[in-house]
């Protein structure tokens, strides 16, 4: 393990703290697979935004004021007279967007490559791990403004916890911090918001742990067995990621700079009033699809409990799935079920922004159902009756292949 | 291959019932849409329009609506010197107080005061407008989808109610807002008020240039922001591009083997 330094002072240090030592394992000799397509840029770009947001935050936490009389008019304080106070929000504004978009695709990503499957799983519970908590972090954060949708779209996600029996309604008092959403609210859903980002730091670093265990998936699926299919993380993926990260930059200062608000509701630009209620509360475009199932059975609790399993199946994804091969590209009809349950996805999301009556609601109830059934029916059986097409020995024959 | 045919099929009717829902959600009545000069990636305010708006705010909205975000110092920005934003501030009463002897006195406006409601508060304003609020203007265009075309249209969009709706007094028929009834009068008509730089005040005119500087109200940093934005996508596309050249040539060492 000891690496020898040049640096004789660096020596002394790693020998007696190896953190010099562990880093260059883990971010320059470390192999992995030399085949790994531009997907797999994604979760350094996550890493990327999460220490955006992190660093965006803290500044304005440097100028925010949590209280339900100055919230609104801080973060407008912030827009206009704090030295480029609205770069800083629009950077998180659009960076909680941005987020969440790059961590759909990383996951997206595990899921068509199977990177879930064994010896992965620890990784991957992780992973949802993280995503619970961003989702978290996110709706506390978007109460913080103190706008309309703020203030509205908290009491609904918080009514959602007086479906619990006997006690919902203690709960939601206990939550609230009083008999309404009010300051008390507003501060510990700040105080909340600001710690949440560090607690999924922590759990990134034992993501990458758990990756570094095995090293990453790749395109094939394939268990890599010879020392020839890797190459050193540095300057390989190290020079990939920055130019990931270029691509990435310039398609997020685009957002922030040309079309800021495109991502957020305008009624969050009206203070926030208990006694006008918007005439249509919709969450950020992140939560819609979660949200058009919660809504999708007229049955409140029921409704929280298939939102809920909606996430909660990822959990259990890697015994559902039973099929041994991992990588899409040797299943040719799970593969299509795939883009289906993609497709689906993108439906469970547009309807969630209307309201659920109708033909919108029918819609969201056939959506809903397909989207346990691609867990819970096509992957068990696909595992038994689908004819894989055959493996290859090493990664190099696909690569040189197409 | 008849697998395939039955997921092709699958595919297209999710997507024939996304289309159709498109467009039977899409009967709204759509904005007039105007070519702001703000808009897109070059975009940049007209001073003289901004200027223009100043005065239709200063000379009818001003009598119902605030502007409680906007300090007389920031007029600058739209080409006033120091000088004259003093002496148009000065001409505003302020409350004040309450001073040594506890009282609230008034005092001439200075740059550091904003524009505030004309009300003394929301319950005034209510009771003169039987209950509805004519809401503070600072941030009405970020407060709209499609903000300043939203704006336009309100303000030119008022047209006689249809004939089976009887509207009480105080109210008017205007297809644009939510609800299509609205407590305000029509603020603006042709030559409601006479520009001081002599431009031609027909309705469009000043609807234009009010939305402008409302849009310049609620989005200040707008210039700064999208010339900022410019030379940070200029770097950011050359950055890309160098790491991109880096990426090819550090990889061909291993490819080309
Ligand atoms: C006579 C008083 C009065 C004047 C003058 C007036 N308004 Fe209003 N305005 C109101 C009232 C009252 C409302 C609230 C209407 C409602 O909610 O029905 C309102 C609402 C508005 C709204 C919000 C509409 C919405 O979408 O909710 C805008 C925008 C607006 N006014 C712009 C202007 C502009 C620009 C001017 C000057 C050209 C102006 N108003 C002049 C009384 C006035
Ligand atoms: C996981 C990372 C994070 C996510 C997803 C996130 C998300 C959000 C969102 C969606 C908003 C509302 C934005 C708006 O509409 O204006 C917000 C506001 C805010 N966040 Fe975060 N945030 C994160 C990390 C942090 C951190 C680490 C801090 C502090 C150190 C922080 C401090 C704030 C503050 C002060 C606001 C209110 C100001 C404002 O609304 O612009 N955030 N956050």
């Amino acid at each position: 393990m000891a690496k020898k330094f040049k640096n004789k002072t660096l020596a002394w240090l790693d020998y007696r703290l190896p953190i010099f030592s562990v880093l260059r394992e883990a971010l320059v000799d470390h192999p992995t697979p030399r085949n790994l397509n531009y997907w797999w840029n994604f979760g350094s770009l996550a890493g990327i935004t999460l220490l955006i947001m992190i660093v965006s935050g803290l500044v304005l936490s440097m100028h925010y004021v949590p209280h339900v009389d100055h919230a609104f008019d801080s973060v407008e304080h912030i827009m206009r007279d704090v030295n480029y106070g609205w770069l800083i929000r629009y950077i998180h504004s659009v960076g909680a967007s941005m987020f969440f978009l790059i961590v759909y695709i990383h996951i997206a990503r595990g899921l068509y490559y199977g990177s879930y499957k064994s010896p992965r799983e620890v990784l991957w519970w992780l992973g949802i791990i993280i995503f619970m908590l961003m989702i978290v972090s996110a709706f506390l954060g978007y109460t913080l403004p103190w706008g309309q949708m703020s203030f509205w779209g908290a009491t609904v996600i918080t009514n959602i916890f007086t479906a619990i029996p006997l006690i919902g309604d203690n709960i939601v008092t206990w939550i609230w911090g009083g008999y309404s959403i009010d300051n008390p609210t507003l501060n510990r859903f700040y105080s909340l918001h600001f710690l949440i980002p560090f607690l999924i730091v922590g759990v990134v670093f034992f993501h990458i742990v758990a990756l570094h265990k095995f090293g990453s998936n790749n395109p094939t699926g394939i268990d890599l067995t010879n020392k020839k299919e890797t190459i050193p993380f540095h300057p390989f993926y190290s020079i990939k990621d920055f130019f990931g990260f270029g691509v990435f930059f310039t398609i997020f200062a685009l957002f922030i700079f040309f079309a800021p608000n495109v991502f957020g509701h305008p009624d969050n630009y009206v203070p926030a009033d208990p006694f006008i209620t918007p005439s249509h509360i919709v969450p950020e475009w992140y939560f819609l699809p979660f949200y058009a199932m919660l809504r999708a059975v007229p049955h409140k609790l029921l409704g929280v409990i298939i939102m809920l399993s909606s996430i909660f199946i990822l959990f259990v994804i890697p015994w559902l799935d039973t099929c041994k091969v991992r990588s899409s590209k040797f299943r040719p009809i799970y593969k299509q079920f795939y883009w289906i349950f993609i497709l689906n996805f993108f439906i469970l999301m547009w309807v969630g922004s209307k309201v659920p009556e109708g033909y919108y609601l029918i819609i969201s109830q056939i959506a809903t159902i397909y989207y346990f059934s691609h867990f819970l029916i096509m992957m068990p059986l696909l595992g038994k009756f689908e004819k894989t097409l055959p493996l290859p020995d090493n990664i190099f024959i696909m690569s040189t292949k197409k | 291959m008849s697998r395939n045919i039955f997921f092709y099929l699958i595919f297209s009717f999710f997507f024939l019932i996304f289309l159709s829902f498109k467009s039977y959600s899409a009967d709204t009545l759509s904005l007039k849409k105007q070519s702001w000069t703000f808009s897109g990636l070059f975009g940049r305010y007209d001073t003289s329009s901004l200027q223009r708006g100043l005065q239709i705010y200063q000379e009818v909205c001003s009598t119902c609506h605030g502007l409680k975000r906007l300090r007389f110092r920031e007029l600058e920005a739209i080409g006033f010197t120091n000088e004259q934003i003093k002496e148009y501030a000065s001409t505003f009463e302020i409350q004040d107080g309450p001073n040594d002897q506890g009282e609230m006195y008034t005092r001439p406006g200075n740059p550091e005061d904003t524009f505030i409601s004309p009300y003394q508060n929301e319950q005034e304003a209510r009771a003169a407008f039987n209950g509805s609020y004519p809401p503070d203007l600072s941030l009405i265009i970020k407060a709209r989808k499609k903000g300043p075309d939203y704006t336009y249209s309100l303000l030119t969009g008022y047209v006689d109610p249809p004939n089976d709706l009887n509207l009480s007094d105080g109210l008017y028929y205007n297809p644009y807002i939510e609800g299509k009834v609205i407590a305000m009068p029509p603020p603006l008509y042709d030559a409601v008020i006479q520009y001081i730089d002599g431009t031609n005040p027909n309705l469009h005119q000043l609807t234009y240039d009010i939305v402008s500087f409302l849009n310049w109200v609620a989005e200040p940093e707008l210039e700064a922001r999208k010339s900022l934005g410019l030379k940070v996508i200029i770097f950011l596309i050359i950055l890309t591009s160098l790491f991109y050249v880096t990426m090819k040539n550090i990889w061909s060492r291993i490819n080309n083997k």
